[in-house]
């Protein structure tokens, strides 16, 4: 066996903690999609082909309530959106990179190994940033697909009174108090959270896209008075 | 509730959304060089995505406005949501939030 890069390991152990919680998202990323009336085998699809977890959640959710496709595809990629500024930030540190790299290295861009990563090349020591990327991301991806299947093979046997989907919108919850860090941001939820409940029975799923684009606007509002 | 949508359909899904979805994460690994990265208008507004969009998902599941104010606020979920928002405030950990979530909203659904 040839032996393992230094840098590798490093980025393992880096991204080690952090698996903690991507092991119970992806548990319920796996459940959700059965309960939803996805196969197993659908259900690991979509994590292999999307591998990106709220946005998995967002549309298993909207599948289960047979929404029009056309809203359940839009709703996903909006949630995706925000991998455009890691892929904007990231994009001077993988210019060395050979062209099938950066495409590896984007498909396994996430939340967190962007943050990781980003916070190791800025440093700007002397690690190799494909393998130390690698270590980081690669790992990750690995969990979330076997913590999707786990909660796929589960997820079947669970009765419905014990009311499991309820644990995709505390997921999403989990995700967004930290979000919550300055007063735009705030009010971004704030609005967002509020045309949403307002618009729950809007056809075609409007509460919930009109919620985001109205907090999204709220929120650059809100800047720009702070600012001023 | 469960899908009426066949495994076409399903399949479909998955594909589309995977494939823009790696356009995302490409964009601009794929463009540098050919752009000065992101116009400062489109990066001011893309921060407030996340926000914004995970409110909107989880403001109607834990929020069910009801004929009268006691019985939108006397609610399992809601009462399950705002515990485990505050275990998510307090721990920012996602294994903590859930289990508050979840045993908050067995104990309103079993006990009471």
């Amino acid at each position: 066996m040839p032996p393992v890069p230094d840098d590798l390991r490093t980025g393992v152990r880096a991204g080690l903690p952090l698996l903690l919680g991507v092991v119970p998202f992806g548990l319920v990323a796996g459940v959700a999609s059965v309960d939803a009336g996805l196969s197993p085998v659908q259900a690991v699809g979509l994590s292999v082909v999307v591998f990106a977890g709220a946005s998995q959640l967002a549309a298993v959710d909207l599948l289960a309530t047979d929404t029009p496709l056309a809203v359940v595809v839009l709703t996903a990629v909006v949630i995706n959106l925000r991998m455009s500024m890691y892929s904007a930030s990231i994009a001077p540190y993988f210019e060395s990179f050979r062209r099938r790299w950066e495409a590896a290295c984007a498909y396994l861009l996430t939340d967190m190994s962007y943050a990781l990563a980003v916070a190791e090349f800025r440093s700007d020591g002397p690690t190799d940033r494909r393998w130390y990327y690698l270590g980081v991301a690669v790992p990750m991806w690995l969990v979330w697909q076997v913590a999707t299947a786990a909660g796929a093979v589960l997820g079947a046997r669970i009765p419905d009174r014990w009311g499991v989907s309820f644990a995709v919108p505390l997921v999403f919850l989990a995700l967004l108090l930290p979000e919550l860090s300055d007063r735009p941001r705030a009010v971004a939820a704030l609005v967002g959270g509020s045309i949403a409940v307002v618009g729950a029975g809007w056809p075609l799923n409007l509460g919930l896209l009109g919620g985001a684009l109205a907090g999204v606007a709220a929120g650059v509002v809100a800047e720009g008075r702070t600012a001023s | 509730m469960t899908t009426t949508y066949g495994p076409l359909a399903i399949w479909a899904v998955v594909l589309v959304v995977g494939v823009l979805t790696f356009g995302i994460r490409y964009s601009f690994i794929y463009l540098l060089g050919h752009v000065d990265g992101m116009p400062p208008r489109i990066e001011r507004a893309l921060r407030y995505v996340p926000a914004a969009v995970l409110a909107a998902l989880v403001a109607p599941s834990v929020l069910d406005p009801g004929p009268t104010v006691a019985a939108t606020l006397f609610d399992g979920r809601l009462f399950a949501g705002v515990v485990a928002a505050g275990v998510a405030w307090a721990t920012e950990n996602m294994f903590a939030t859930l289990a508050a979530g979840m045993v908050t909203l067995w104990g309103v659904t079993f006990l009471l």
